[in-house]
Formats: structure tokens, C-alpha cells, sequence
């Protein structure tokens, strides 16, 4: 029998990206689901509770942000356990703003408690990869015999969360967290030191020093935290790959799309050496454009690295926009480009319209079939120089993506909202180290809090904690009588 | 002629006199088992070969700790200490911690006295050289080097540093233990045999250096604190007020540390002689001057060793050096200029378990009814050995008597932290317990060691009942108190400002709560009570309490929400039996490590290195479905 108090917290995702209505899903679930939601949703009159609703019904409204600014028209619907898939009272938010609108709805929903008229129970948390699931299957919502099969899953999206967080915050936010964390965790080894040998050691003659360090951490945090409200943490969106031979129009696609100048274009083949990597929003659906070098085998080293991360970024994306010169025959380069359209969506864009017509439609045709590749991609003459066809692509690619066809894995965004989160708890720990501070509370009440926040950072990384600071004491100050 | 082998009965055999195996056998004894306590040599119970203080910090929060489940530690130093301070006054409540010089000699012969005076307590001088098993794994008896049988329904091994034991210093390695004490030859080989897996770890100790010859004069003199606090909470304070030893202070210098890195060739530190894993928290002088080479000095503390003894431990310059260069080493310092060693430094080196392989009781996993305590679990320090030895004695008497175990987590004590990390860490270093290492230790003080852990003590048998009463009536003057203190409210009278005026605090503009008041930092609640004229007369250790339970509260709070979070896991138990291999989608790595530490709960897996929050998961819901067909 299923127990419904096995969990006493309640958890909120992304559930699914795409629907097949065209309709993300934040779905919140455990036993402040409800409350929480009714924090952020608001009927049309303004006067409807989601407390009051029955279960298993359906609710139109807006979900509105702390300042009461609307975020997007949504659709609620209402579940109370048992019967629902977790076997918790469950809320799903379905929205229809797009990306950036979803990942709003969640961050209300996530930050539900720093409302003004919020009880202080009520306290939402991102759910971990793979979580719905797992409470359904321990709350006896999914039989036994699937339990293996659920198992797999939370290992699968794990490593996929994992590897995803880790890739993300490479680069200067993975340096940045790193610095704060060892600049944070000798100062908690400094403070830990000096208490477990204090006829050695004394932490107060450093004490001005460490509250300008920390006002320093506090600043680079919110630093921080304000990158990841512009979305720029993690790359959020349909990961595209424009491909097609050398010199059939890619990088005036890019240009296209962008509406600017960005990627060199040239009349000589094999110009694009770099990768750029462009994010595009069309009306609702954002696209992370990667531009290839052209496919073909070189000789010149510099271009050989374009092509190798150009197959890399090919095997990692979401969509595959084929770009055809239809002034000339088609070729072997076309044949090996045609070849990748098996694995993914994609879209064929028979380019350079304004020019006498060479290769028509039944001629791609012919070759995905001689080629035996089974694709439904839709083919579109177009003109990237005059800018003809971008709005059937537009239309083409919202039919693809509200139908289903086309999604990205939500656990960026969900791991981007989680780092977010966590940023934020370290800055909040950091304060209530200034408050301690300021109270003149003696240093071995700081070390808690600063503890706290060195796991948050930790946990953005996926670095453990462990021994951390037992080490750091002893590789940093001598200790022991 | 055949041989003639004894074969004796007794319920518990205690296997070494230390601190460990004092505390096992006192709580066996006192429970009611027929206890024998073997020691190598019965002038070596209860001994202190290193250090001499017992407490400190973190250490001093073990001892409360003993001494509120009813173990002897603390009783015994509180009647044989020299000097006492409580380090950290300055600091928050969390990290008080007491620590007492001690009077060797007479810690030792008082702790024999109360084992002598023990009811169902024999000591028996003899090297215990094997374990005996049945077919089913599970200990039945133990032998000893003269054959006898020892047969009994438990053992607990708490061999300290005497397994296979080697003192070192400069190219000299004596067979010996401790103190120049026997070493114990068989027992390493038994336990081997019955697939125990062993390790070697290395300590070290200072030189002992005759009185006269050192000159006080050249270093600061420390005092003990006045009034001094007693480890018990059974030690009237009145019996304390002794007249203390004092303690001196001075420095190592430039001299002292070229001396060393001259002669670092001849140190078998750096030459490989000694193999085993040091501690990092106590470095020898030589490690020190190598590893903080821009450290121009280091303290040196010289310290009494008793009262009716010139030898004093130069605290902080352990070292395994040859003699020449201990000789000159230790009169580079100021005060040891003309200083004769009486006991030269030397290494330790010996063997001990990896305690992965012992279950949150303290028994092993392989042999049912063997415990083991102390140094012995590769741990470190006289007050970390003794608490394990109360912990895995009480331990094996609920085993026998059929009772239920005695568990602390980590939320609850010092020794709580200390058992987990013990079986669920992997130990490279003789382990000791630091404050770092609790991370809920502003629950965890040395003030209320018996509103946490007396209640566990009781139940198990080790205290009285009047003690018991005694306790539950401080527990209800606390309650009653901090319940009126958080109703009271102050107004803003002419009085109250006069006297928040004089006490250097802003004066009120409308009326306050009492425990607002009591949580400015110039406040307290022994300062108000001036302003709160139906306060009752409380004995001062209640004072204490409800002060830190509400001048402290806001973090408090915080830390209990921690810690209901952390119970929750912590109380979905991992069944015994569970086969790891049949359990899928876990991590290699995971299922490894789990497979090797087997852990007690959800919660202690969650701790492994190595295991990954969907491993976790990945249990739970391998258990769920296990039980669930289980119950069908």
C-alpha cells in the first residue's frame, strides 16, 4: 500500500519540453504542491483558489511573478493523491511561451516561498534527475515489475544531467566556482584550525581581512547569479547544426538568421574554419546555431580541427539544417552530408534561389533514395542572400517543434535553474556569515555557514565535499602540539 | 604424556588494559557479565605513554560524553588531574572544551583500583595469542600464549599499539610496545587467519626530560583556569579546587630546525624504515621543519607528568631521530639548554584492522561476537579509544543479555561521528576526532553531552537510577525556565533603561521579549536577571543551558531542520543480508564500495565516496521492490 508520507518535501521540473499539443509542462509534486502553486497562479477574476479545486480538473489562468507581472497564459491542472502518478497531490503548469517562458513558470514556482503572503512551510525544490519517477515507483504508482526498467532511467538521466552540468560550467564559471570554492575552504580550514589548537593558532587577528574576503565572495556571487538570469550559464535550446557542402550558403544562413554580419562569407570554399555557435530565438523556439566548416576531407591541419568539432557537434545536435547549392549538380559532398540526415530531424533548404536552378527537389530526392537514407525532411527553396523561404523555415521548424518532432533534453534547463538555485544559496549562506559577523559572533559560527555555501558551489561542479577540510587544515597550517 | 590444557568459561573477554579496555570491561562488568580483562602487563593498565592531558578540544566533548553514558573516564581524571582549562572560552558555546593535565601515575592506579574493586571483574596478566570460531563464523572462545581456552559469548579486542609492535628512533628498532612494554606477537596471525584484513599505522612521542635540569626562567608560565569545571557531571565542583600544576611554554628556533634538516638523512622517517601511515595532526618536529619550512618556530609546551615525578614531556617535538640529535635537538631550545633526556622520542609503529570491516556495533562482520575498540580500529588519542571501548563493550553485553543495541548517530554525539566515519571512511592515518568533523556541533556540546546522551546510558544499564532522577529533574528546570523566559515580556520602564544603559546596551522605546534582550551580544541571561524579578533560583549548570538554548536559538534551529533532514535516510534501514550483485543499474564503483562497507542505512550509504545520489536512489527502489514481494 502506498505511503504517502514517505517524502515530506515537495519537488517542481520541467516535465516534458514539448508536448504533443504543443505545451510545455512544469509539473510540481508532494504535499505543498497545491499551495505552492497557488503562489504563483492567478484565475482570470483573480478570485479562484486552486485550494478549493476538485481533484482531476483543469484550470485556465496566469501564472504572474513576485512583482505580479504576468509570465505567461497557462492551463493547471490539479491532481490530489493518490491518484496521480507519483501518488502525491500533484500540480502540472502547462504553458506555451516557449523556453524562456517555461523556465520563468519554474523559477516562480521554485522561489514560491520568498512570496510575501507564502506560509513558511511551504518550500518547493528542484526535483533530481529522474525524482517523479522515483517517488512514483517507491509510492507504489508503478508496478514492481518495472522497477529495473525505472533504475536505468534515474542512472541514464543522472549521467546525462552530469555530464551536461559538467560541460556547462567548463570554462570561466567552472574557474570562477573553483576559486571561490579554495579561497572559501582555506578560511574554513583557517577557522577550524585555530579551534582545534588554539594555543597555536588564533583566527581574530585576520578578522578584517576575512570580512573584505568576504564581501569580495559575495560580489562575484551575485556576479554570478546575474549571469544565470540572462540564460547564459548553460545554453538552453534546439542544439542545430547547419550543414552542405563547402560554399553552399551556410554561413549566409547564419548571417540570415542573426540578421547580421557575424561568420565570414566568401567566394572560396573552405572559409569557415571556427565554429560559431549563435543563439536564435524564433518566436518562442530558441535555436543554438552551430556553423560547420565544410564537410570534406582537407589537407590543411587548421581545417582538418574544423571538421573533427563540426562532426562532434553533428553527432550532439538536436536538428540538422541541410543547406543544398541547387545552382550546381549535386556531388559526393553532397552525398556524405546526406548521409548524417538518418540520425537526426533536419531540414533541406534547396539555397540560391535567385540563381538558374541546377538541382531540384526530385533530384535531392533521388539521392536520399539511392542513398536508402529514410527521412521525412521538408524541403524548402530558398534564398539566403535575399532572404526568401525564412518564413516557410520558421513555420516549418514551430510545426516540427510544437508537434514533437523536434525537442532538446529539458535537463539543461533544469540543471540551469538547479545551478541558479545553488548560486543563490551560497550567496544567502555568505550573508548570514556578514550577519554573524556583524553581530560579533565568534568564528566558529561562521564556519558553519561558510560550509554551507562551499557545498553549494560543490554541488554546481559535482565535487564532493568529503574530507575537504580536514585536509586543507593539515596541508595548510601546522598542526598538533 | 598428553598435554594438560585449562579451559575457563566467563561470558566477555576484554583483550588489552588501556583506555578502551577499561571502559569495555568496567560496562561489561557492571552489567552483570562475568568479564575478564587480559592485559601484557598489569602495571601498564589504564596507561598514558604519550600525552599527558586527557580533553581538548573536540576530545574534551568525548569525555562528557563517557561520563553521561556512564563510563569512567572522566570520573577518574577529575580525581588525578594536575591542571585544568577550558580552551575556546572565548568563542561560541559549541567549541568550549575542556582539557586537563593529568597525573599519570595516579590516573593509572585509580583506574586499576576501580577495576580491582568491579564486581564480576577479573584482570589476568597474559598474552591472548588467537581467536576460536565455530563452523558458523561466530567467536566461541579465546586462547593464550600459555594454551589455555578462555571460552566466552564475546570478545572485544582493544590491542592498542601492542600488535607486532616496533619503537624506532634513529637506526634503533626494538620489538616492543609502548613505553619499552611487551609486545603482543600471535594475535596479528589468528585474526589473519580468520580473514581479518590488517593495517600499520606509526605515532610517535616526545622526549621525557629530567626537571632540574630545565630552566623555567626562559618560558612563559601557564596556569590552570580558577574556578576549575569537572569532566563529570557527578564530580561536585567543590572537590576540584585543587592546587594546580602549572605548564610552560617556549619555542623551537632557526638552530633547532637546521639541526634537523642537517641530519634529515638519518631520520628512518626519510629513510624509509618506517613504513607505516603517521598522522598528519601530530607531526614529529623533524616532519614539522620539512613540511612548514617558512615557520621560523614552533611551541614547544613542557609539561608535568604527575606529582611525585621530576619528568616532563616536551610537548610538540615528537620525533623518531637518532640519539645524538635528539640530545642536541632539544637543548637548542630556550629553558633546554642543559636538559638531560630521561625517556628518549621514538617511532611507533604497529598493527590495527581496517575498521571498514566492523558494523555500526563495533562487531566484525566476518566473526560474530568479536568487537573490537581504540587504536586498535586505527583510531588515535586516549579519550577517542576510550569512548569506542564503552561503545563496543556496551555493545557486546546487549549482544549477550539479547538486548537491543546502543546507537548514536552523528546528530547525536561525538562518538555517533566517530563510529560512522570509523566504518563507513577509508582510514589512512590513525583517525582523531576534530570539531571540523561534526557537522552538527552546535547541538553537539560539551555543555549538554548528558541532555543527549544520559537517556541512552540509562536504558542501557550503566546509570543509576538516581542518577537518572537527577538528570530528569535538571531536564525539566530547563524546559520550565526557557517556556517562561520566551512568554516574558520587558517593557520600557525607567529601571529596565537604567539598566540596559549600564550594561552598554541600547535602551528600549517600546517593550521587548526577555529572550530578545538575552540575545544581544552584550547580554545574557545571567545578566537579566537584574530586570526579571520572578526569576527562580537555578543551580548554575541549568543557568548555562537555558542561556545558550535561547541566546543561540536562531542557529539552533537551523540546525535541528539539518538534522531532521538527515534522520529521515538515516532511518531507512539497508537489510542485513543484501547482495549488492544482484542489485542493477548500480555504478561499478558504487556497487564496490557498498559491497565492501555495507552500510547499516540509506543514510550511511549516502556518506560512501564513491556513491552518487542515483546510486542511492538506484538502492531505494531495489529495496522497495524487495520488500514489497517479500511481503507477499
Amino acid at each position: 500500500m502506498a505511503d504517502h508520507q514517505l517524502f515530506q518535501d515537495t519537488i517542481a521540473a520541467i516535465s516534458t519540453a514539448v508536448s504533443e499539443s504543443g505545451i510545455g509542462i512544469i509539473r510540481i509534486s508532494g504535499p505543498d504542491a497545491i499551495a505552492a502553486a497557488d503562489l504563483v497562479y492567478r484565475s482570470p477574476g483573480g478570485r479562484r483558489r486552486l485550494h478549493d479545486a476538485a481533484s482531476h480538473t483543469i484550470h485556465y489562468g496566469f501564472v504572474h511573478d513576485a512583482a505580479g507581472e504576468i509570465i505567461d497564459e497557462v492551463l493547471v491542472s490539479v491532481m490530489r493523491a493518490p491518484r496521480t502518478y507519483t501518488a502525491e497531490d500533484t500540480v502540472e503548469i502547462s504553458c506555451h511561451g516557449g523556453i524562456l517562458a517555461m523556465r520563468k513558470v519554474l523559477d516562480a514556482v521554485l522561489r514560491c516561498d520568498q512570496r510575501e503572503e507564502a506560509s513558511c512551510r511551504i518550500h518547493v525544490r528542484a526535483a533530481e534527475p529522474g525524482e517523479f519517477t522515483k517517488r512514483a515507483f517507491l509510492n507504489g504508482r508503478i508496478d514492481l515489475s518495472r522497477a529495473e526498467a525505472v533504475m536505468d532511467l534515474i542512472q541514464a538521466k543522472n549521467e546525462f544531467a552530469l555530464k551536461n552540468s559538467v560541460s556547462q560550467v567548463r570554462g570561466m564559471l567552472f574557474q570562477r566556482i573553483t576559486e571561490l570554492r579554495r579561497q572559501i575552504l582555506y578560511q574554513i580550514a583557517h577557522i577550524e584550525a585555530s579551534l582545534d589548537d588554539p594555543e597555536n593558532l588564533d583566527f581574530a587577528p585576520g578578522l578584517e581581512e576575512f570580512r573584505k574576503e568576504l564581501e569580495g565572495w559575495q560580489q562575484s556571487l551575485s556576479h554570478l547569479i546575474r549571469t544565470a538570469e540572462d540564460g547564459r550559464l548553460a545554453a538552453e535550446g534546439i542544439r542545430t547544426v547547419i550543414v552542405g557542402k563547402p560554399n553552399a550558403g551556410k554561413s549566409s544562413l547564419l548571417n540570415l538568421l542573426l540578421g547580421e554580419d557575424r561568420a565570414i562569407v566568401t567566394e572560396i570554399a573552405g572559409t569557415t574554419r571556427d565554429l560559431l555557435t549563435e543563439t536564435i530565438h524564433m518566436q518562442g523556439i530558441t535555436l543554438l546555431v552551430t556553423d560547420t566548416a565544410g564537410i570534406r576531407e582537407s589537407r590543411d591541419i587548421v581545417e582538418q580541427i574544423g571538421v573533427a568539432r563540426a562532426k562532434k557537434s553533428i553527432d550532439e545536435a538536436d536538428l540538422l539544417l541541410w543547406i543544398v547549392d541547387s545552382s550546381v549538380p549535386l556531388d559526393e559532398n553532397d552525398r556524405r552530408v546526406a548521409a548524417l540526415l538518418q540520425r537526426h530531424p533536419s531540414v533541406i533548404l534547396l539555397n540560391k534561389t535567385d540563381l538558374e536552378e541546377i538541382t531540384t527537389k526530385d533530384h535531392v530526392c533521388a539521392l536520399l533514395r539511392e542513398e536508402n537514407i529514410q527521412s521525412d525532411a521538408r524541403m524548402i527553396p530558398f534564398s539566403a542572400r535575399k532572404g526568401s523561404g525564412y518564413e516557410e523555415l520558421t513555420k516549418v521548424l514551430k510545426d516540427m517543434f510544437f508537434h514533437g518532432k523536434l525537442s532538446f533534453n529539458d535537463e539543461v534547463v533544469v540543471t540551469n535553474t538547479r545551478h541558479k538555485l545553488l548560486l543563490e544559496e551560497a550567496l544567502a549562506s555568505l550573508k548570514t556569515v556578514g550577519e554573524s559577523l556583524e553581530q560579533g559572533m565568534s568564528e566558529d559560527f561562521f564556519s558553519i555557514d561558510l560550509m554551507a555555501a562551499y557545498q553549494a558551489l560543490g554541488s554546481i561542479i559535482g565535487e564532493e565535499v568529503g574530507e575537504d577540510v580536514v585536509n586543507e587544515i593539515f596541508s595548510k597550517f601546522c598542526m598538533g602540539k | 604424556m598428553a598435554r594438560v590444557i585449562l579451559e575457563e568459561y566467563v561470558d566477555v573477554v576484554i583483550v588489552g588494559a588501556g583506555h578502551a579496555g577499561c571502559e569495555a570491561a568496567l560496562a561489561c562488568a557492571r552489567l552483570g557479565l562475568e568479564t575478564v580483562l587480559f592485559t601484557m602487563s598489569v602495571e601498564s593498565i589504564a596507561m598514558m605513554p604519550c600525552n599527558p592531558h586527557i580533553g581538548g578540544s573536540s576530545k574534551g566533548h568525548l569525555v562528557r560524553e563517557i561520563d553521561a553514558l556512564g563510563g569512567e573516564m572522566a570520573r577518574c581524571i577529575d580525581h588525578t588531574f594536575l591542571q585544568s582549562r577550558m580552551l575556546n572560552r572565548s568563542k561560541g558555546p559549541a567549541v568550549h572544551s575542556l582539557r586537563a593535565q593529568a597525573d599519570k601515575a595516579a590516573y593509572s592506579a585509580r583506574m586499576r583500583r576501580t577495576l580491582e574493586r568491579q564486581e564480576h571483574l577479573q584482570i589476568r596478566m597474559q598474552e591472548v595469542t588467537g581467536i576460536i570460531t565455530d563452523e558458523t563464523g561466530t567467536l566461541t572462545g579465546v586462547t593464550t600464549i600459555s594454551g589455555t581456552i578462555w571460552h566466552c559469548k564475546a570478545a572485544v579486542l582493544c590491542t592498542g599499539t601492542y600488535l607486532n609492535a616496533r619503537c624506532i628512533y634513529g637506526d634503533v628498532s626494538i620489538p616492543t610496545g609502548p613505553n619499552a612494554m611487551q609486545a603482543a606477537g600471535h594475535l596479528t596471525d589468528s585474526l589473519k587467519e580468520h580473514g581479518i584484513e590488517m593495517h600499520r599505522f606509526k605515532t610517535g612521542t616526545p622526549a621525557r626530560i629530567d626537571g632540574k635540569t630545565i630552566d623555567y626562567s626562559k618560558m612563559t608560565r601557564q596556569d590552570g583556569d580558577i574556578p576549575v569545571i569537572p569532566f563529570s557531571f557527578e564530580t561536585d565542583p567543590s572537590e576540584v579546587q585543587i592546587d594546580q600544576v602549572p605548564v610552560y611554554l617556549t619555542h623551537t628556533n632557526e638552530q633547532t630546525h637546521q639541526l634537523l634538516r642537517e641530519n634529515l638523512d638519518r631520520s628512518p622517517l626519510y629513510s624509509g624504515k618506517i613504513k607505516g601511515t603517521g598522522p598528519r595532526y601530530c607531526p614529529s618536529i623533524e616532519d614539522k621543519v620539512v613540511r612548514f619550512s617558512e615557520k621560523p618556530s614552533h611551541q614547544v609546551f613542557v609539561e608535568p607528568q604527575g606529582r611525585d615525578t621530576d619528568e616532563m614531556y616536551i610537548d610538540g617535538m615528537s620525533s623518531s631521530m637518532p640519539e645524538d640529535v635528539q640530545v642536541r635537538m632539544y637543548r637548542t631550545v630556550p629553558g633546554l639548554e642543559h636538559a638531560r633526556i630521561v625517556k628518549l622520542a621514538y617511532a611507533i609503529e604497529y598493527d590495527c584492522i581496517n575498521s571498514l570491516q566492523l558494523t555500526e556495533t563495533f562487531e566484525f562482520r566476518k566473526i560474530h561476537g568479536l568487537f573490537s575498540a581504540g587504536q586498535f580500529n586505527g583510531s588515535s588519542g586516549y579519550e577517542e579509544a576510550a569512548a569506542q571501548g564503552l561503545y563496543a563493550g556496551i555493545n557486546a553485553a546487549m549482544k549477550i543479555l539479547g538486548r537491543e543495541s546502543l546507537r548514536i548517530d552523528r546528530s547525536e554525539g561525538y562518538i555517533g561521528v566517530l563510529v560512522d566515519d570509523l566504518i563507513t571512511k577509508e582510514n589512512n592515518e590513525p583517525y582523531r576526532m576534530m570539531t571540523s568533523r561534526a557537522e552538527y556541533r552546535l547541538l553537539l556540546r560539551q555543555d549538554n553531552a548528558d541532555m543527549r546522551l544520559l537517556e541512552k546510558g540509562y536504558r542501557a544499564g550503566l546509570v543509576p537510577e538516581n542518577r537518572y532522577q537527577r538528570f530528569l529533574e535538571k531536564k525539566r528546570r530547563i524546559e520550565e525556565e526557557i517556556m517562561r523566559i520566551n512568554k516574558l515580556t520587558v517593557g520600557a520602564s525607567a529601571s529596565v533603561n537604567e539598566f540596559l544603559s549600564a550594561s552598554r546596551s541600547t535602551p528600549l522605546s517600546t517593550s521587548a521579549t526577555m529572550a530578545e534582550l538575552i540575545r544581544r551580544p552584550e547580554l545574557d541571561y545571567q545578566k537579566t536577571s537584574a530586570i526579571d524579578p520572578d526569576r527562580p533560583c537555578l543551580p548554575e549548570d541549568v543557568q548555562e543551558e537555558v542561556n545558550i538554548e535561547i541566546k543561540y536559538e536562531g542557529y539552533i534551529r537551523r540546525q535541528k531542520k539539518q538534522v531532521d533532514q538527515f534522520r529521515r535516510t538515516e532511518h531507512m534501514r539497508i537489510p542485513e543480508g543484501i547482495d549488492y550483485d544482484l542489485v542493477p543499474s548500480l555504478r561499478n564503483e558504487a556497487r564496490q564500495k557498498l559491497k565492501e562497507i555495507r552500510p547499516a542505512s540509506i543514510g550511511q550509504a549516502s556518506r560512501i565516496m564513491g556513491v552518487n545520489p542515483a546510486d542511492v536512489s538506484v538502492l531505494m527502489i531495489y529495496l522497495k521492490r524487495n520488500s514489497s514481494i517479500s511481503q507477499k
